[in-house]
């Protein structure tokens, strides 16, 4: 691609390439009704000429296809104004090593996919409850080479299980995603979703309120993945991030510490952002103040500091975020929480998140999967679901407990490493009907 | 691309395969944002790839693949039908379809106007005007214009016959006015939010959205929310605007209907339904003046669920879902209509691309058109709040209990529209608030929305919908929880 754009007289031209190997098994019912897989390989060529950018993406990679792609990319540039900000293409870079193929997983086959989520059913069955759920696996790579010398390249290899237990009307819900199979155990997340299920019969109706919540490590991973976007130094130049007006004041509890930290050994993802530069760890909160933001390099420039690799490939206007969010944790367990607390709510799981006040961060959504009442220390059964409106900075102010992080995976939000949380005067306004 | 369909069929069948059915589709996209005066995004995609689903063994197996040769094909059959054999490891019972003609035929979605034919300097100088316009009002801290459009080719077959070409253009455009003042961010949004409005088309749809009239209008509306009062909360008439009564249907109508979810299979994500299956004709879902369809047909509308067939080679076909607030049918496949005793698919099976395994999506849902006009309308309303373009949207996964909330809200008071209210929401039980609907407005205030982002499955697959709606007033809704307790 570097050798046809450059016979094209293309001044800059950055490559990038992501080959990605996927299969999934679905289940439900305790039975297997979805199963696919998929392989697919996507070149994007990015040109710079004249100060004049421009992405095109294809996965038709025969050399006509891809000198038609590099034609279409400048004449898609060359469309535009002139864009004075636009900056020239990093030169070579050097990145931490991470390791983070596993064979094992990689080489993962459908038919051992489906024996696991066959014990998964069964012993549903011989509980009397039905199993859903997924069992997927993968790998993925991807290469980025600009024409002044950049190469990146990284690999990694994906799994997940996530299973629903249904006994009659209740449900409960565990999950686990790592980038080695082995590191979790499909059959144990369906006796833990299987237990919980089974207690999460006739849930009594409360009257909403604000209660103290355990909030389980995925429960916290959706609500706290939201405030990932507002780090992006370009969001809070645009005026539509939570900080703005807010950097360097303590808007969370003091024991609040959160980094972005790509290189975390519980994190999966590339060590260099979409423009190839080198992925910083970045504290963006210390104790509650909120210490930095994360960087790409145009807003860096513009800012008048460093870049962090959190870029976006160019050409975007949401300039970068942090995906690696490690939420510092404690060692509290969740027994020890419930053990403490005289009246509460333990929560599995939140469903539909949305924001609600984008600079207060009030989001809205619901419990779903199991949702525990705690009374004098011990759970006394389930709850039905409740809506919650609660700011996640009140929230994180508001923080009693925290449990070990671990590596947590959820639906609304990207994996990252959290803890289990104790909150006191968690918001919820309405009550649904199971 | 029907040699490729052919032979992966013919070898999915040499493999063992009873059923199958393959499809090629090429897709080609294109880009565009602003922000703030200057270009954001500009891009442009394409991907070309087959995909092919098979009963072996009684059980479903899907593979995809990039590699467009005879081989590449053949071996994807060959892992589609070793896939379907894996799952008959945990099957419960042989998968069973109701049955489906054959048809061999070629169709074309409504395009006056190819986006990709258009010169990129006029589609960008319209958004960097829009975006000017509404960067030039006092106060706007944030002005962002999107375009973006599609154009689908899917060639489908199957093994019992059919053969059928369709070629789908999606144009869609949106722009948007943000202020951030004290401690508040507000946006108001043209002509609707989230990307603005979406239909099967060509660039005629951005030729009629005057960008330039509606650009300064919202940028001033977005400024005067700072100073607006906050929306109480009561329990209230509320009239809601028709972009926001399509989201509306969306979630509370749209997807509890999805027979996929009635039947459980989407439990651990999309979630399940209160529609169970005991409730088909017999649940006053809504009020009598309530009439719900579920249209593919061109007929219908240029909606994003508009197709002349599904991925399953089914015809397009409109369901009564709700007929005078009786619940009256769901959304279905072969299978799931085979599973509760339908004599034919609703025809809604679609897939985001040549990867993904085609599942049970929302064609248009959509209410049809009441009697009254809006100024009749609201000359009949005696205190209401009027509330227009979403802002957030939430529903429980049994879809009972939602909340939703939009970027502006005005008074009505004694037949007239007064002040501008800031912070709506309003919050409710699906079922409670459908019944307490009692005006839906006319033909003339109608409009086939366009979501273009609802996401559904695993791997998630996200996919266009059409909602067909005009404002409607609904009685004794709790209105502003959402905001009650900040």
């Amino acid at each position: 691609m570097l050798r046809l754009a450059k016979a094209r007289g293309v001044p800059e031209t950055e490559v990038h390439i992501d080959e990605s190997i996927q299969a999934l098994t679905r289940f439900a019912n305790n039975t297997i009704h979805q199963h696919v897989a998929e392989q697919g390989l996507v070149v994007s060529i990015r040109t710079v000429a004249d100060g004049r950018t421009a992405r095109v993406t294809t996965n038709r990679v025969d050399e006509d296809s891809l000198r038609a792609a590099i034609d279409d990319c400048l004449s898609l540039a060359s469309h535009q104004p002139k864009d004075t900000g636009l900056l020239s293409m990093p030169g070579k870079q050097k990145y931490r090593a991470v390791r983070r193929f596993d064979p094992v997983t990689a080489n993962l086959t459908s038919e051992e996919r489906a024996r696991a989520v066959k014990s998964a059913c069964q012993f549903a069955e011989k509980h009397g409850q039905v199993a859903a759920g997924i069992f997927s696996s993968g790998q993925s790579q991807s290469v980025l080479v600009n024409s002044r010398g950049l190469a990146a390249s990284y690999r990694h290899t994906n799994a997940t299980f996530s299973v629903t237990m249904q006994q009659g009307a209740a449900a409960s819900w565990a999950k686990a995603n790592s980038g080695n199979v082995r590191q979790f155990d499909p059959l144990q997340l369906a006796k833990i979703a299987s237990d919980k299920a089974a207690r999460a019969q006739n849930p009594v109706e409360l009257t909403p309120g604000r209660f103290t919540v355990i909030l389980e490590p995925a429960a916290v991973l959706d609500l706290v993945g939201f405030l990932f976007y507002d780090f992006s130094a370009t969001a809070v130049a645009d005026k539509r991030s939570c900080l703005s007006g807010r950097l360097g004041k303590p808007i969370f509890g003091r024991n609040i510490t959160i980094t972005d930290d790509a290189y975390h050994p519980h994190q999966l993802g590339s060590p260099f952002d979409g423009e190839g530069s080198p992925r910083q760890r970045v504290s963006l909160v210390d104790q509650g103040i909120v210490k930095n933001l994360v960087y790409s390099r145009r807003s860096a420039k513009q800012a008048g500091t460093k870049a962090t690799g959190h870029g976006f490939p160019l050409p975007n206007e949401y300039g970068e975020a942090p995906l690696n969010l490690v939420v510092e944790g404690g060692k509290i367990s969740i027994e020890e929480m419930v053990s403490s607390t005289a009246q509460g709510l333990l929560v599995t799981r939140l469903w539909y998140i949305r924001e609600v006040d984008p600079y207060e961060k009030v989001m809205t959504g619901m419990t779903r999967d199991g949702l525990f009442l705690i009374e004098k220390g011990k759970i006394a059964g389930a709850a039905k679901n409740f809506r919650f409106n609660q700011s996640v900075l009140e929230m994180l102010r508001n923080v009693e407990a925290l449990g070990l992080a671990r590596r947590a995976t959820g639906e609304e939000a990207f994996e990252m490493v959290v803890p289990p949380m104790k909150i006191r005067n968690f918001q919820f306004s309405e009550v649904t009907k199971f | 691309m029907w040699d490729y369909c052919g032979h992966s069929l013919d070898i999915a069948r040499l493999r063992g395969a009873t059923y199958a059915d393959v499809r090629v589709m090429h897709h080609r996209q294109r880009d565009l944002t602003t922000k703030s005066g200057k270009v954001g995004t500009l891009g442009q995609s394409e991907s070309i790839g087959l995909g092919i689903r098979v009963v072996a063994n009684g059980a479903w197996g899907f593979a995809s693949t990039d590699q467009l040769t005879r081989d590449g094909v053949a071996n994807c059959a060959a892992q589609a039908v070793a896939i379907a054999r894996s799952s008959s490891l945990a099957k419960k019972e042989n998968v069973q379809m109701v049955p489906e003609g054959t048809y061999i035929d070629s169709w074309q979605g409504p395009c006056l106007k190819d986006p990709f034919e258009i010169p990129l300097e006029t589609q960008l100088d319209l958004l960097l005007a829009a975006d000017t316009a509404m960067h030039k009002v006092k106060g706007v801290t944030l002005s962002e214009t999107d375009m973006q459009f599609r154009k689908i080719d899917t060639w489908f077959a199957s093994s019992s016959g059919s053969k059928i070409h369709q070629r789908r253009v999606i144009s869609g455009c949106g722009i948007v006015a943000t202020v951030f003042q004290g401690s508040e961010i507000q946006k108001r949004s043209y002509p609707n939010s989230f990307g603005g409005q979406h239909v099967l088309g060509g660039y005629e749809l951005i030729e009629s959205m005057n960008l330039l009239h509606y650009a300064p209008q919202i940028a001033e509306e977005a400024v005067a929310l700072h100073s607006a009062p906050q929306c109480p909360e009561k329990r209230g008439t509320l009239i809601l605007g028709g972009s926001q009564l399509g989201l509306q249907i969306h979630e509370s109508i749209g997807h509890p209907i999805e027979l996929d979810r009635v039947l459980g299979q989407e439990a651990n994500f999309a979630g399940t339904s209160f529609l169970t299956l005991d409730k088909l004709h017999n649940l006053k879902y809504a009020s009598p003046i309530v009439n719900v369809v579920a249209d593919a047909r061109p007929l219908h509308g240029p909606g994003l669920g508009t197709f002349a067939y599904d991925d399953e080679g089914v015809p397009a076909q409109r369901i009564d879902v709700i007929k005078d607030g009786e619940f009256h049918g769901y959304l279905s496949s072969r299978e799931t209509a085979h599973r509760i005793g339908l004599p034919r698919s609703g025809g809604t099976m679609r897939a985001e691309a040549w990867n993904r395994l085609p599942m049970i999506r929302m064609t248009n849902v959509s209410i049809l058109p009441g009697a009254w006009t809006l100024a009749n309308l609201i000359g009949d309303t005696e205190d209401a709040i009027f509330m227009d373009t979403n802002r957030s949207w939430s529903i429980d996964d049994r879809r009972y209990q939602f909340q939703f909330s939009t970027e502006i809200a005005w008074e009505i008071k004694s037949g007239n529209k007064g002040r501008m209210l800031k912070n709506p929401s309003y919050s409710g039980i699906t079922t409670e608030f459908w019944n307490s609907c009692d005006a839906v407005t006319d033909a003339e205030h109608w409009v086939l929305w366009g979501t273009p982002n609802c996401g559904k499955g695993q791997p998630m697959q996200v996919m266009g919908t059409g909602h067909g709606a005009s404002p409607a007033r609904f009685r004794n809704v709790h209105i502003g929880k959402a905001f009650s307790n900040q």
